[in-house]
């Protein structure tokens, strides 16, 4: 076996016993970090494929988390049944919004998105249809059932978030090869060349985007579950700049730099929770530090090789 | 008309203060094409430093409160440009080769760290500015009361700012500035010291924010360690709003934001004024790209 192999193996047979060993303050840590583990790989596929300057993820996922929490408080509908419908809504927001900027090049895309999750964060506040219940949020949202089994515990919750961050890291390592991933990657190094070899660079990005915010939606559910209350406060600008920190300083367009960056970014703060206020001082120059030391991230992206062997075969083998 | 003219002059005041804060994203933006997102800290730091200046010196009573005030702003400003120096030195030098967004991120460190450490140092806790160093009377105009702080701030920034457009385009310093804005490159094939271009701007500008987060703590009275994230994030939308990179767009981003959010607050709702400001951001994004002065940046064929 590979190295390579061997450690994720490794990682993943520790993270699956590991809640026999710690109390529930650690696996809540842990859940935390699996939450946004799935939030920053979702966000990895607007800015780290697409290349796209986003930094308003937190108003996806916000989407979909108040989708759940007010379907399930307002008509009782179980709280993982309403995990793909909080993922669509997150995803035709997204569609709304992404399409008249989407062309918008760089740092005005940023600030843009920034906006986007601010305007969002004031409606919650404001109490917008009537439906989010303003600044208090929604209380009461309903423990999820599972094959018949109440997920109540921080243990109970870990295995269902492993599950769910098991399939998101599948279904991105797959999309990593697909045509999809190909392309998108060829429009982050030079979207003008893409164009020109016949890709819809606009098109591609639309859909990484509403991809992206489609998770982020579905994310929001386990997090609406996990929490039983949402309020305004857990979607701030912040939260975006969390997710877009993980990315960046894990490793962007690298599926496991991306979850190192969310054990880093989320778990480290906890780690140090005793040194209290000076913990966050530190943390600010440790970011600094991190991008001086590892400016592409702690595992940036291996360098993509193209096998072009079948060239000088049909020259004629000719070396 | 009264009410209009009310919130006019008090958007224009504010508005004064976002222009000041958004000169500094503009310069750093023009010439490192870098958001410096540590900026609204140093106003922060300028806020707290005025404070503690102010309550420590006395310097308003031996010579009176208006000259008093003039030399701690004078202080507050050469105290927050060193700090800006020396974070240009630390946390963005080293990163000038790398990918754009790592610049980015280690801007979002020095923030928190910025943000921290005042917290640590003064509290989490609001503090007051004392209140009766300045005149609170109101002049008369068009039958509209305005207050003289009001006029003074509006009159304080468009001083700083007039001063700062000058020095840019007239001097010497200003024009290597303007150069190295255009290219980096070529500005150093004509001999111009790009580092020490980009010192300058880590100094004007932070000048400028400090002065800003003084003006703040003396106009409102109260100042908290995470104010320079709202007011970061309003000067930074004043910034694109006028065209980023681009000097007197930032004067005129600024004034126009102030403006929107006092006539939005006042005549749509108090409670959606933020959004309107990011609204209308969007929608001038979406129909002009570059801002209301901006250029076409032309980085790709």
């Amino acid at each position: 076996m590979k190295p390579a192999t061997i450690i994720n193996v490794v990682v993943v047979a520790a993270l699956l016993v590991a809640p026999y060993w710690l109390n529930a303050y650690w696996v809540d840590v842990l859940n935390s970090i699996g939450i946004y583990a799935v939030l920053a790989l979702s966000l990895n596929i607007i800015l780290g494929y697409a290349g796209l300057f986003h930094m308003g993820h937190a108003a996806f996922f916000a989407m979909g988390t108040y989708t759940t929490a007010i379907l399930n408080t307002q008509f009782g509908i179980p709280v993982l049944w309403l995990m793909p419908l909080s993922g669509m809504v997150a995803g035709f927001f997204a569609l709304l919004v992404a399409r008249p900027i989407i062309h918008l090049r760089g740092d005005y895309l940023l600030i843009v998105t920034i906006g986007i999750v601010e305007i969002v964060r004031i409606a919650l506040v404001n109490n917008v249809f009537g439906i989010t219940g303003g600044s208090n949020g929604i209380f009461g949202i309903s423990r999820p059932v599972l094959f018949g089994h109440v997920i109540r515990t921080p243990h109970d919750f870990y295995y269902l978030i492993f599950a769910f961050a098991a399939i998101t890291v599948f279904f991105f390592l797959r999309l990593e090869n697909s045509r999809f991933g190909r392309a998108l990657n060829y429009i982050r190094e030079d979207d003008v060349a893409a164009e020109g070899s016949g890709i819809d660079a606009a098109h591609y990005k639309l859909v990484a985007f509403v991809l992206g915010a489609f998770w982020a939606g579905m994310a929001g559910t386990i997090f609406a579950a996990k929490m039983t209350i949402v309020s305004p406060q857990s979607f701030t600008f912040w939260e975006s700049v969390v997710m877009f920190t993980i990315v960046i300083l894990g490793g962007s367009g690298n599926i496991r730099g991306v979850i190192l960056g969310a054990f880093l970014i989320v778990g480290l703060p906890e780690v140090f929770r005793e040194f209290a206020g000076a913990r966050m001082l530190i943390f600010g120059a440790a970011m600094i530090l991190m991008m001086i030391f590892r400016p592409k991230g702690i595992l940036p992206p291996p360098p993509r090789t193209f096998n072009l062997d079948f060239l000088s075969s049909a020259r004629g083998g000719g070396k | 008309m009264q009410l209009f003219l009310e919130q006019l002059t008090n958007g224009l005041a504010v508005g004064g203060i976002y222009a000041l804060i958004a000169l500094g994203y503009t310069m750093v933006y023009g010439v490192l094409k870098l958001i410096n997102f540590a900026h609204g800290d140093l106003f922060t730091i300028g806020a707290f430093l005025g404070l503690t200046l102010l309550l420590s010196l006395g310097l308003t009573d031996h010579i009176g409160p208006v000259a008093g005030i003039l030399v701690l702003v004078l202080m507050v400003m050469g105290l927050v440009a060193v700090i800006g120096a020396l974070l240009e030195r630390t946390a963005y030098r080293p990163l000038r080769t790398s990918p754009r967004l790592s610049a980015v991120v280690s801007a979002l460190g020095a923030s928190i760290f910025f943000q921290n450490a005042i917290m640590l140092i003064y509290g989490a806790r609001f503090r007051v500015y004392p209140h009766d160093l300045l005149p609170t009377t109101a002049i008369s105009l068009f039958g509209v009361d305005i207050p003289v702080m009001r006029i003074v701030l509006f009159a304080a920034s468009l001083v700083m700012m007039a001063g700062l457009y000058y020095f840019v385009q007239r001097t010497k310093t200003g024009t290597a500035i303007r150069a190295a804005a255009i290219d980096q490159g070529a500005a150093k094939l004509m001999g111009i010291d790009v580092n020490r271009v980009i010192m300058y701007v880590f100094l004007i500008g932070p000048a400028l924010g400090g002065a800003a987060g003084m003006m703040v703590g003396l106009y409102y009275g109260q100042i908290n360690f995470t104010m320079g994230w709202v007011y970061g994030l309003k000067a930074f939308t004043a910034a694109i709003l006028g065209g980023i990179g681009n000097i007197p767009g930032a004067m005129l981003g600024g004034l126009l934001l102030g403006v929107i959010e006092a006539m939005g607050a006042t005549y749509i709702s108090l409670a959606w004024k933020d959004a309107i400001s990011f609204m209308v951001l969007i929608l001038i994004l979406i129909f002009r790209p570059t801002g209301i002065l901006g250029e076409r940046v032309a980085d790709k064929v």
